[in-house]
């Protein structure tokens, strides 16, 4: 960090001691590579002005220039701490301007991948903004959980980060009874280790001083300023896309939706660890549904969805159709479409535009965290300098999706 | 199953968005079970302030602020407007056209979210948002030339970045390492832009 001290001092006025401070782009608590350039009195916060794009690397431009099936990878790539839900914005985007239906299976295990995407998600918040508090235990904790988390990643998809395993009309590959009974017993077993941490941070009187009543936003401020997900559920906005809006099975799965009452960085965690053990509930239910339901894992229509290895042996249409698609790719329909699905952070949207090619004329990528880091100047007036810290860990933010 | 809203529901709406913005019915786009809004730039921020404050409508959110090249069309920026009206569980696209030239009135006064969203489309698009209080560019690096999102921008970019060893700095030089191949997949039978290759010929050939 760099200090430059602009002081003023006549004879008889108070000293005034404004600073123009440099946080980042690399410390610890920026979360990835984030600048911003802090104007302290004293240890006030007066203005903060976030410089970002440090990790942009042009997505949406690439996907401009690539078949449909070739894009998907970039969306994991976006918000890597739950990739496979970036995934599913795509993909919906192609399913319905192609009008592409989607078997009950494919739901199922798409619906079951994303919560595990959301506890990866607010597993890796919570513990680290714990630890931008001082804490240094829970993210040890927590991340052994995201761990087992990604095995399960890895045994269906083959990566353990960058899954690539939806695609338009479905999933990659079915999962095996073994791997679906291994996440059964995972989220059996989940809630005891929740507890655990929760019993660690939750009523730690370090945590609660330095996040009850940091960053308060009010309901309305959360509306205007385009806040989704938790950010918006803190200030108690009953508001969550997988009720208000369902897609997939959502809204044959049992859960609830925690709401925060004070808005502050304090309730923002409380509701993340809330949903994390109703998270558990629908992976549970996914888990039960899916032992239940067999049959296609990718919708039959070969124009856009690849045939089966073994049906390309027997069958000269489904090798025609194979070659097709991994050569030219498929031509989705003109027209454009705005599809979101609520990710961790919040709504994540794709606007697509399609000019009838079997490229995307233009893929906009409307990433949650986004607008909640254009807040951090308000959320931070009149802080203390240690609050940006803990403020900037209770927005969620993940530089991959907020530079593209 | 999947949520969405019936056509017949669209319409409505879109009937109560053309009463709130004093619109006639031809602004208005349904397709895809999404209703769209074609408005004239000039208006953008009136239409949006209705559209927010109508109370059969509430769009009290923007989602999210966009724009899109089509070079080919005498103003070729188009500026899209999400909004999400939590209220009424409703969705609206508007889209205002706009070129290089005329500046579209800046929204945030009615959105204040819009700052960063119109920061973004002015560094990747160069549209100009008159009355914004910060139009600085965003994404791109300090000093950046050029609109990286538009379609007459090189993949590759004009300038690439390394670290020189004798200088100790980085230094900005034109682009040299790396070439943007191109691969078009098209099938030369259907929609591709090039001419296919004559088809062999039997007639005065060796054959």
């Amino acid at each position: 960090m760099s200090i430059e001290a602009v002081q003023d001092v006549a004879a008889d006025e108070t000293p005034v001691r404004k600073f123009t401070l440099n946080f980042g782009p690399q410390h610890p608590a920026a979360h990835g590579v984030l600048r911003l350039i802090l104007e302290l009195d004293g240890e006030l916060v007066e203005r903060v002005d976030p410089h970002i794009g440090l990790l942009h690397r042009g997505t949406e431009k690439l996907i401009e220039a690539r078949p449909y099936t070739q894009d998907t990878p970039y969306f994991d790539r976006l918000d890597y701490v739950a990739p496979i839900n970036q995934e599913h914005a795509f993909v919906r985007a192609i399913e319905r301007l192609a009008g592409i239906e989607v078997p009950i299976r494919a739901q199922l295990i798409r619906v079951l991948y994303c919560e595990i995407g959301r506890i990866l998600n607010h597993l890796m918040n919570v513990t680290t903004q714990a630890m931008d508090v001082g804490a240094l235990t829970p993210p040890l904790w927590g991340f052994e959980e995201r761990e087992k988390l990604m095995v399960f990643y890895e045994r269906a998809s083959g990566a353990r980060l960058h899954a690539n395993y939806f695609r338009p009309g479905g999933v990659r590959q079915d999962l095996s009874e073994a791997l679906i009974e291994d996440i059964d017993r995972w989220a059996v077993a989940y809630p005891k280790t929740l507890d655990e941490i929760s019993a660690l941070v939750t009523e730690n009187r370090i945590f609660k001083q330095r996040n009850v009543d940091i960053g308060v936003v009010s309901k309305d401020e959360a509306v205007a300023w385009g806040f989704t997900g938790v950010m918006l559920r803190g200030s108690n906005v009953a508001w969550d896309l997988r009720r208000n809006q369902p897609y997939e099975c959502y809204d044959e799965m049992e859960f609830e939706i925690p709401l925060g009452v004070h808005g502050d960085c304090y309730d923002r965690y409380l509701c993340r660890m809330e949903e994390m053990r109703q998270s558990v509930r629908i992976i549970r239910q996914c888990c039960a549904r899916l032992k239940g339901t067999p049959g296609p894992v990718l919708a039959l229509d070969h124009k856009y969805t690849p045939p089966r290895r073994g049906e390309m042996k027997r069958s000269m249409e489904a090798l025609i159709h194979h070659f097709k698609l991994f050569s030219e790719g498929f031509h989705v329909p003109a027209g454009e479409v705005y599809s979101a699905v609520e990710a961790p952070k919040g709504e994540f949207g794709v606007y697509l535009v399609s000019d009838g090619t079997n490229k995307p004329y233009k893929c906009k990528i409307r990433a949650p965290s986004f607008p909640h880091l254009s807040a951090m100047d308000w959320m931070n007036r009149g802080h203390m300098l240690a609050d940006v810290s803990a403020i900037l860990g209770s927005l969620d933010i993940v530089f991959g999706e907020i530079d593209r | 199953m999947e949520w969405r809203v019936a056509d017949e529901e669209l319409s409505r709406l879109g009937e109560a968005v053309a009463r709130a913005t004093g619109l006639d019915a031809e602004a208005l786009v349904l397709a895809h079970g999404e209703l769209g809004l074609n408005v004239p730039a000039a208006r953008i921020v009136e239409i949006l302030t209705a559209l927010r404050d109508a109370p059969e409508l509430r769009f009290t959110q923007l989602i999210d602020l966009t724009a899109a090249d089509y070079p080919q069309r005498a103003r070729r920026f188009e500026v899209v407007y999400h909004l999400l009206s939590m209220s009424k569980n409703r969705r609206l696209r508007v889209k205002a056209a706009a070129d290089e030239a005329t500046p579209v009135d800046s929204v945030v006064g009615v959105f204040p979210g819009a700052d960063w969203f119109e920061r973004e489309a002015f560094d990747m698009y160069g549209v100009f948002f008159a009355g914004h209080p910060d139009l600085r560019r965003l994404l791109t690096d300090y000093g950046f030339h050029g609109h990286p999102l538009r379609k007459d921008f090189p993949m590759t970019g004009y300038v690439e970045v390394r670290y020189d060893d004798t200088l100790k700095r980085v230094v900005y030089e034109p682009v040299k390492s790396v070439e943007f191949r191109s691969f078009d997949f098209l099938s030369p039978w259907e929609g591709a832009h090039y001419e296919a290759p004559p088809a062999p010929t039997t007639e005065g050939g060796a054959a």
